[in-house]
């Protein structure tokens, strides 16, 4: 029961907004079933399937709101679930930025979901795990990883009679290889719609690889360096900054898209001219849902434009409050690019330094959306084209903002997990600063 | 897309504050409690069923997590949400491996039938496992129970005494300078339910408080703004930390007030208010090495960093090398009683001060809860174990970290507190002070990061002080301060007394894939660091 037709899933969404005596009622309900398997010191150490259902009734007394949540479906449970819903709502404090349901929308699917993922079995875990960690053994190398499957589906309806209900499905996949002395890394990440396309046995290849390489690696003196940044090491800089492209904060005068004086910086310069960012529920490689989570419709949307803030992310409240219109809140994040790779980057580099993946990055001042964060799992030095040796890791002390205006080249975007679906390109950037060395293999 | 973004994608994560197997529940349910008789028969049929069917070893986790948060942002409530996640997971080795099978069911017929799960993935495993599992022993203890020694319930606070104390510190915070106010109370109650076939039947009631704010400071004509967060910590406490009792406070000679058993937090956000306004104007730090004198609500997350997580034993032997990383701490060290920090530097893991968000009478495999020494006169002498790994160490019992954030979860090695004794001659934060020529006092929590073996860290703090010749000259901004982790734990040349021992807490560490969260707290005296090297981090966006 985990995942709903849509026939079954409306069926009990009208009973919900029907039986409803609120001035508004929003039923959503979702499911999923999330796969995953465990593996480390060349062993799989935990593997399980969690499957889960539930229903969020919010119903609404003119601005006193309540919420409740169920996960049975009979009649007398959903009468429950609203009566719940509808005594809290009778408790409440009034919202002063309570938002009406939204009204009956149009929405375009998106291709989110693939049967070869949702029909992913055990064994076809096991199998990943298995295909990953064969070969480390046979080159005694040691390899942890983690694959996470997950098919879901979300549907919605309210009392303005609008509906909404799609399937979608992911897989994550990420590995570890590290050499028996602990003095070589090496790491692979891969984030796919379709388990088809997911080729274990090449991609640990790549991890194998980089740990050999990085074992005896050199220290060079923190300072300012050309870097390439690999899409996944790039990824984490910029999802981290993408959460701060809010207008009411903007507005608010608390982030670095507030001007000095008041307002907001749409319109701007703010990066390098190449730098294109946007949103795309309908993107062929990282669909989302064609809503948000308040049913709003999403769009194609633009954030950065040729260097320029396009827009910003408005919530129904702040829009209406500005005066604006209010659009779907992004689901992805797609960075414009080039044809080239990581390979095409690092053969066109006279001198720099190559970052497999970025760590453990945090805020250190949000008015510049200052970061900091090391590199790890393969950091190598470029010379003439070639990788000439390994490094020891770096912290790096960087602005997302500041990166993205010492562009050299950007090369083809390709997709990166880990939360937020991205399409983001590996990079070739002038004086990325680092701050100093870590021990850290 | 991970399930928990697409849950929230579709709206089903109710303002984001339901996690998943989270139900929302009215307030009334959250004081509600299972009959232990109830828990037993249930655990019974588990067991039954699970020995029946080949399993040496079963425990099971009876589970009723319920958490309630408040959110406020100046004059508005922004939410009120209760949740509740009720289930029960079995553990059983079968052929000496490992299975788990959850249920949120909990009839007796699907309690055993997920016990029979749990042993047919025990015996799956066992194919392919290089090595028996090895349970340190733990003694049968029957019937017991044990409740976080709370003087008020939080759950049974009405939600209007709650909405009243966050507004109300809205507007004294307002009304002292800020331009923004976020404040929050977050309550967790855990009531656990665990039984194992080496006979023992544990019932615990465990409760934790949180009551965050932030403040923001903006100066519109040059676009600069500062945040204060509050000087609180997440606690292992009913409602009554709350009380704002003034035995509790410390005042630091320069006036800043920080608090321990109880929080006054309409006196902190006012002090916020005024404090965020004037790092708009602070002078910005001169880079170089400075003496550190760091308060116990910013050094507990130093603590957890560079020696809570790389003493962690499942870390060290590269069980989480894929994720959270390894560790600089390898078992050879503890054999060479490496030279983690100087000879003042003591230590200990524990899990049962009182208060603290660690403290617990059992662990979640069953054994009683202890303290025991981590790093001794600055030598590493231990780890932090489960049943499974004492064997590594050489160790007849467990250290009693094992810990699941949900029934659904399975339980494995989690940080115990971790805490600095405090130094054994008579120093107060003022004579500490007193003694340095050129440093930087720091309070709160900041920015944070460190590598994937605990070498190399960064961290900021919320309120930075220069100290010159002994005084606290004026307050600094833009400082952040890089360390490696073992000289600076031998830099560390003093620690004030007891007297100023005081909690850090972390609602929230992440562990594990998937990723489980845990709460930890880490006390500690004022403590000063020798010689630290620290950064400027103001940038200009041109």
């Amino acid at each position: 029961m985990s995942i709903m037709t849509q026939d079954e899933a409306k069926t009990i969404l009208d009973k919900v907004v029907a039986l409803s005596t609120a001035d508004q009622c929003t039923a959503r309900l979702g499911g999923s079933i999330e796969g995953n398997i465990r593996f480390a010191l060349n062993n799989v150490s935990t593997s399980g399937v969690v499957s889960d259902t539930g229903l969020v009734v919010e119903v609404a007394f003119g601005k006193r709101v309540g919420t409740a949540t169920i996960n049975e479906f009979s009649d007398a449970a959903l009468a429950r679930v609203v009566k719940r819903a509808e005594d809290l709502a009778k408790l409440a404090p009034e919202n002063p930025e309570f938002m009406p349901a939204v009204d009956k929308q149009t929405y375009r699917p998106s291709n989110t979901f693939v049967e070869a993922t949702a029909a992913i079995t055990p064994g076809q875990r096991a199998e990943i795990a298995r295909a990953s960690i064969e070969p480390c053994k046979a080159q005694n190398l040691i390899a942890a990883g983690f694959l996470t499957d997950n098919q879901s589906f979300a549907a919605f309806a309210n009392s303005n009679g609008n509906f909404g209900y799609q399937r979608a499905t992911d897989m994550d996949y990420t590995c570890t290889v590290r050499t028996e002395d602990g003095q070589g890394s090496g790491w692979v990440g891969r984030s796919l719609q379709d388990v088809s396309d997911f080729n274990a046995a090449s991609d640990v290849n790549i991890a194998m690889r980089k740990a050999a390489a990085s074992v005896e690696a050199q220290a060079l003196e923190p300072g300012k360096y050309t870097v390439i940044l690999e899409p996944a090491a790039a990824a984490g800089l910029i999802s981290f900054m993408g959460g701060f492209f809010g207008a009411r904060q903007a507005d608010e005068g608390r982030s670095f898209l507030s001007k000095a004086g008041g307002g907001n910086k749409i319109g701007e310069q703010v990066y390098d001219p190449r730098v294109n960012l946007y949103a795309d529920p309908w993107d062929p490689d990282v669909p989302v849902l064609p809503w948000d989570g308040d049913g709003l419709p999403r769009e194609r949307m633009a954030l950065v434009e040729n260097g320029r803030i396009a827009n910003l992310n408005y919530s129904r409240f702040w829009a209406q409050k500005q005066g604006k219109t209010a659009m779907g809140q992004p689901g992805n994040l797609i960075m414009g690019g080039g044809t080239k790779s990581t390979s095409d980057l690092v053969r066109e580099t006279e001198r720099g330094i190559l970052v497999t993946r970025t760590w453990y990055i945090r805020m250190v001042d949000p008015q510049t959306v200052l970061l900091t964060g090391l590199t790890r799992d393969g950091t190598f030095y470029i010379e003439n084209g070639q990788l000439k040796y390994p490094l020891k890791n770096f912290r790096f002390n960087e602005s997302p903002v500041i990166m993205l205006n010492n562009i050299d080249e950007l090369g083809r975007p390709v997709r990166v997990g880990d939360g937020l679906p991205m399409m983001i390109p590996p990079m070739r950037l002038r004086d990325f600063t680092f701050t100093s060395l870590s021990d850290a293999v | 897309m991970q399930r928990r973004q697409f849950l929230a994608a579709c709206g089903i994560g109710a303002g984001g504050l339901l996690l998943p197997g989270f139900r929302a529940i009215a307030a009334e349910q959250l004081v509600e409690t299972v009959e232990v008789a109830v828990k037993k028969r249930l655990a019974d049929a588990a067991m039954s069923a699970a020995t029946a069917a080949g399993a040496s070893y079963c425990d099971v986790r009876i589970g009723r997590y319920m958490r309630q948060f408040v959110v406020t942002r100046e004059a508005n409530v922004q939410g009120v949400t209760n949740t509740e996640s009720s289930g029960v997971g079995i553990r059983v080795i079968a052929d000496g491996a490992w299975g788990f099978a959850a249920t949120n069911d909990m009839s007796a017929e699907a309690v055993a039938a997920s016990a029979r799960l749990a042993t047919e993935i025990a015996k799956a495993n066992a194919r392919s496992q290089t090595a028996p599992v090895r349970l340190a022993p733990t003694p049968s203890l029957g019937e017991v129970s044990w409740r976080t020694p709370i003087r008020r319930n939080g759950m049974e606070v009405e939600i209007q005494e709650k909405v009243d104390l966050l507004l109300g510190v809205n507007a004294a915070a307002t009304n002292a300078g800020a331009s923004f106010v976020n404040s929050s109370l977050f309550l967790v109650n855990e009531q656990k339910y665990f039984a194992s076939t080496d006979g023992s039947y544990i019932d615990q009631d465990v409760h934790r408080i949180f009551a965050p704010f932030t403040v923001t400071a903006i100066d519109r004509s040059t676009g600069k703004f500062r945040t204060r967060d509050g000087l609180s910590t997440p606690m292992g406490m009913g409602y009554e930390y709350l009380d704002g009792d003034a035995a509790h406070k410390s005042t630091a000679p320069n006036g800043v007030v920080s608090y321990g058993k109880s929080y006054d937090m309409r006196e902190d956000a006012i002090a916020a208010a005024r404090q965020a306004r004037e790092k708009l104007t602070a002078t910005s730090v001169r880079p170089g090495q400075y003496d550190l004198v760091l308060d116990p609500n910013h050094l507990g997350l130093t603590i957890h960093e560079s020696v809570g997580h790389p003493l962690e034993l499942d870390r060290v032997l590269g069980y989480e090398a894929n994720y959270a990383g390894t560790s600089f701490a390898t078992l050879d060290k503890r054999e060479q009683r490496f030279q983690y920090g100087s000879e003042i530097v003591n230590l200990i893991a524990d899990k049962t001060e009182v208060g603290s968000l660690g403290a617990v009478g059992y662990d979640d495999e069953g054994v009683r809860t202890k303290s025991w020494p981590l790093i001794e006169n600055g030598k590493l002498v231990d780890y932090q174990a489960t049943r499974d790994q004492a064997h590594i160490l050489g160790k007849t019992e467990s250290d009693g970290c094992s810990y699941a954030d949900s029934w659904s979860s399975v339980q494995f090695q989690r940080m115990p507190n971790v805490s600095l004794q405090p130094g054994k001659v008579p120093m107060s934060v003022a004579d500490m002070i007193a003694g340095v020529d050129n440093g930087i006092y720091i309070l709160g929590r900041g920015s944070f990061s460190i590598d994937q073996q605990r070498y190399n860290a960064q961290f900021g703090g919320t309120l930075f002080y220069e100290i010159k010749n002994g005084q606290i000259t004026q307050p600094l901004e833009d400082v952040a301060y890089q360390m490696r982790t073992p000289e600076f734990w031998n830099a560390c040349s003093a620690i004030c007394d007891e007297r100023d021992y005081r909690s850090w807490g972390s609602f929230n560490d992440g562990k594990g894939q998937p990723s489980q969260s845990s709460a930890v707290s880490h006390g500690s005296p004022t403590t000063r660091f020798d010689g630290i090297n620290v950064i400027n981090t103001a940038r200009s966006l041109g």
